[in-house]
């Protein structure tokens, strides 16, 4: 699988809005927002999280990459999941 | 001694060295007693005397550190709310101590505690910590323009150690939180008789991960400022593999902890980590069990691991030396330098080995009781042998061995304790029956990653609800660490034949 950074973020936005945010008016955060800084996600949130990235995207995040440079913003993470995509490429 | 002394004495003593590192910032100890001196200047200014309540309503953070040792420099006692406390129960809290102060998040204070002050009729004074969201309150000060204010005196000292340093609150089984009152020799006398056992030294790097409203992380700082070592002090254990790379940059060496932690440190692949400068991991919480026990020896094969066991209202209670380790796995060890306890029936007789009956605690670490709350005081904290003093009655049932070693069987009430958190049963239900229609029976399931993972049952009397409702309410209305893990729905709660809910056969 592969998909262009700029597809990857709205996924992980909407992802965001319907299952922290409980809105269906989309993310409302700046993509550089800190998720655990902005309290948008707590620490089961992250692991749910994880979860979706894994099974969305069809990659495995190893424990030594959850980091808060790959997960704490929408723009980390989607940088993160797109160099997966390179990496395995 | 009063507890604000683990940070001037130090700063006496070592006044370059570094005393705090949040991210990529480093404060000496000079720097934090000058800043702790400002803010315990501006809060007096804005009338906080001897003995008012200060509330922190901060993540683990600078301001954090500075604001409780300027709540003691102003004579007041400081009072930690988890930073993810929702509003509801933070005014809760504010109004039960009737708290004068409270340093809470700029953010915070633009969103959704702008109209706290109106409900908190007892706050005279806030201070926005961290960046400001928009609109910012303009009446209250902030934290960074304080610190923008030149040199100050120190202030004058006010304080006796009778005096209370702070209320710690703790979940009880009726579901509304009670404040412990812990005065500073308490506190002082605490801190000493675990860095006794500890052997902490001045050349100790701690890590902590745990929030400063639970004593366990809160004890951490005051135990490694008193040393003159340097807290590494980090938001939470969200990310397991940035405490590993932490622990490695720092070279840190003491690392107190919970199972949870532990089991997810565990379960990480540490190969690429450098982690032999750790000299010892504690825990306390919840109990490790002897497979977690042999996993964290063969870990960390350097460091020295101490069990321990605890209840806020004394503080630290047990430990175990870790040269009994082997011989006694399920132990939770001895009583702490400098006190005793024991264990005894329903009727009040002391038992010998091998007997259960409730952990009884004798010593100066025995807290002050429960703020406001003076039938909750009669029950867990009674007079001793000697008049004037306090036993604290533990509510937890322990056998001891032929050699004096204790054992915890249970609690005795339904308290449930998840990712080191108490949590009440009855404070959840009550959240959950906020829900138009809906009834709700909480309880602990074992979990091998959050020691007890909470599940809710559900009945839904009027319009069906679903599990993201269930869900998002528990979210908006509850402290991270109380939401459900598991929900289930139900047609109806098994009753017992008075008609009270019947847990026992609930899985």
């Amino acid at each position: 699988m592969f998909m262009e950074i700029e597809a990857i973020a709205p996924v992980i936005r909407e992802f965001l809005a319907r299952n922290f945010l409980f809105s269906d008016q989309g993310f409302g955060y700046a993509d550089d927002a800190s998720l655990l800084g902005e309290g948008i996600i707590d620490s089961l949130g992250i692991i749910e999280l994880v979860a979706f990235v894994e099974k969305q995207f069809g990659i495995a995040v190893r424990d030594q990459e959850l980091l808060p440079g790959n997960f704490d913003s929408v723009s980390k993470l989607s940088a993160f999941v797109h160099g997966k995509f390179t990496d395995a490429g | 001694m009063l507890v604000q002394e683990c940070l001037t004495l130090s700063a006496a003593r070592l006044p370059e060295k570094t005393a705090l590192v949040c991210g990529d910032q480093r404060f000496t100890y000079r720097e934090l007693d000058a800043m702790s001196d400002r803010l315990g200047h501006a809060l007096v200014r804005d009338g906080v005397t001897r003995g008012d309540r200060v509330a922190l309503h901060l993540p683990n953070s600078l301001e954090a550190v500075v604001g409780l040792f300027a709540a003691l420099k102003a004579g007041a006692c400081f009072v930690f709310v988890n930073p993810s406390t929702r509003p509801d129960k933070l005014k809760y809290i504010l109004n039960n101590c009737r708290a004068r102060a409270l340093l809470a998040p700029g953010r915070a204070w633009s969103g959704e505690l702008r109209d706290l002050p109106r409900d908190c009729p007892s706050l005279r004074c806030g201070v926005r910590c961290g960046p400001d969201g928009p609109n910012p309150p303009p009446d209250l000060a902030s934290f960074q323009a304080i610190q923008a204010e030149g040199p100050v005196a120190p202030l004058p000292r006010v304080n006796i150690d009778l005096d209370l340093a702070c209320l710690v609150y703790t979940s009880g089984s009726t579901g509304e939180p009670k404040g412990v009152m812990c005065d500073h020799d308490n506190v002082q006398f605490a801190s000493a008789a675990i860095m006794t056992y500890l052997g902490s030294r001045e050349d100790d790097i701690v890590l902590c991960a745990l929030p400063l409203s639970f004593d366990y992380g809160l004890y951490q700082l005051l135990m490694t400022f008193r040393a003159g070592g340097t807290l590494v002090l980090e938001r939470g254990f969200t990310f397991p593999a940035l405490i590993l790379q932490r622990i490695q940059e720092e070279r840190v060496t003491g690392f107190p902890g919970v199972p949870t932690l532990f089991a997810m440190l565990l379960r990480m692949d540490r190969s690429g980590f450098d982690l032999d400068s750790l000299r010892y991991l504690t825990n306390t919480a919840a109990a490790l069990g002897p497979a977690q026990i042999l996993a964290l020896r063969a870990a960390f094969p350097r460091a020295t691991l101490f069990s321990m066991y605890g209840l806020t209202e004394t503080k630290r209670t047990l430990y175990l030396p870790p040269d009994q380790l082997e011989a006694r796995p399920g132990s939770v060890g001895i009583a702490i330098p400098g006190t005793e306890v024991w264990i005894e029936d329903e009727a009040g007789q002391r038992l010998g080995p091998g007997a259960t009956g409730e952990l009884v605690v004798r010593g100066r670490h025995v807290m002050r009781g429960y703020w406001e709350a003076p039938e909750a005081t009669a029950l867990r904290f009674r007079p001793g042998p000697i008049p004037g003093e306090r036993l604290c009655y533990s509510g937890d049932l322990f056998r001891m061995d032929a050699d004096g070693y204790f054992y915890f069987i249970s609690r005795r009430d339904d308290i449930i304790k998840s990712r080191g958190e108490k949590v009440a049963p009855r404070e959840v239900e009550n959240a959950l029956q906020l829900l138009p229609g809906v009834s709700a029976a909480v309880i602990g399931v074992p979990d091998p990653m959050e020691g007890q993972a909470i599940k809710a049952f559900i009945v839904a009397h009027g319009a069906p609800v679903t599990e993201a409702q269930v869900r998002a309410h528990c979210r908006a209305t509850l402290e991270d660490f109380m939401v459900p893990k598991y929900i289930a729905f139900l047609d109806e709660l098994p009753l017992t034949s008075s008609g009270k809910v019947s847990k026992l056969g609930l899985r």
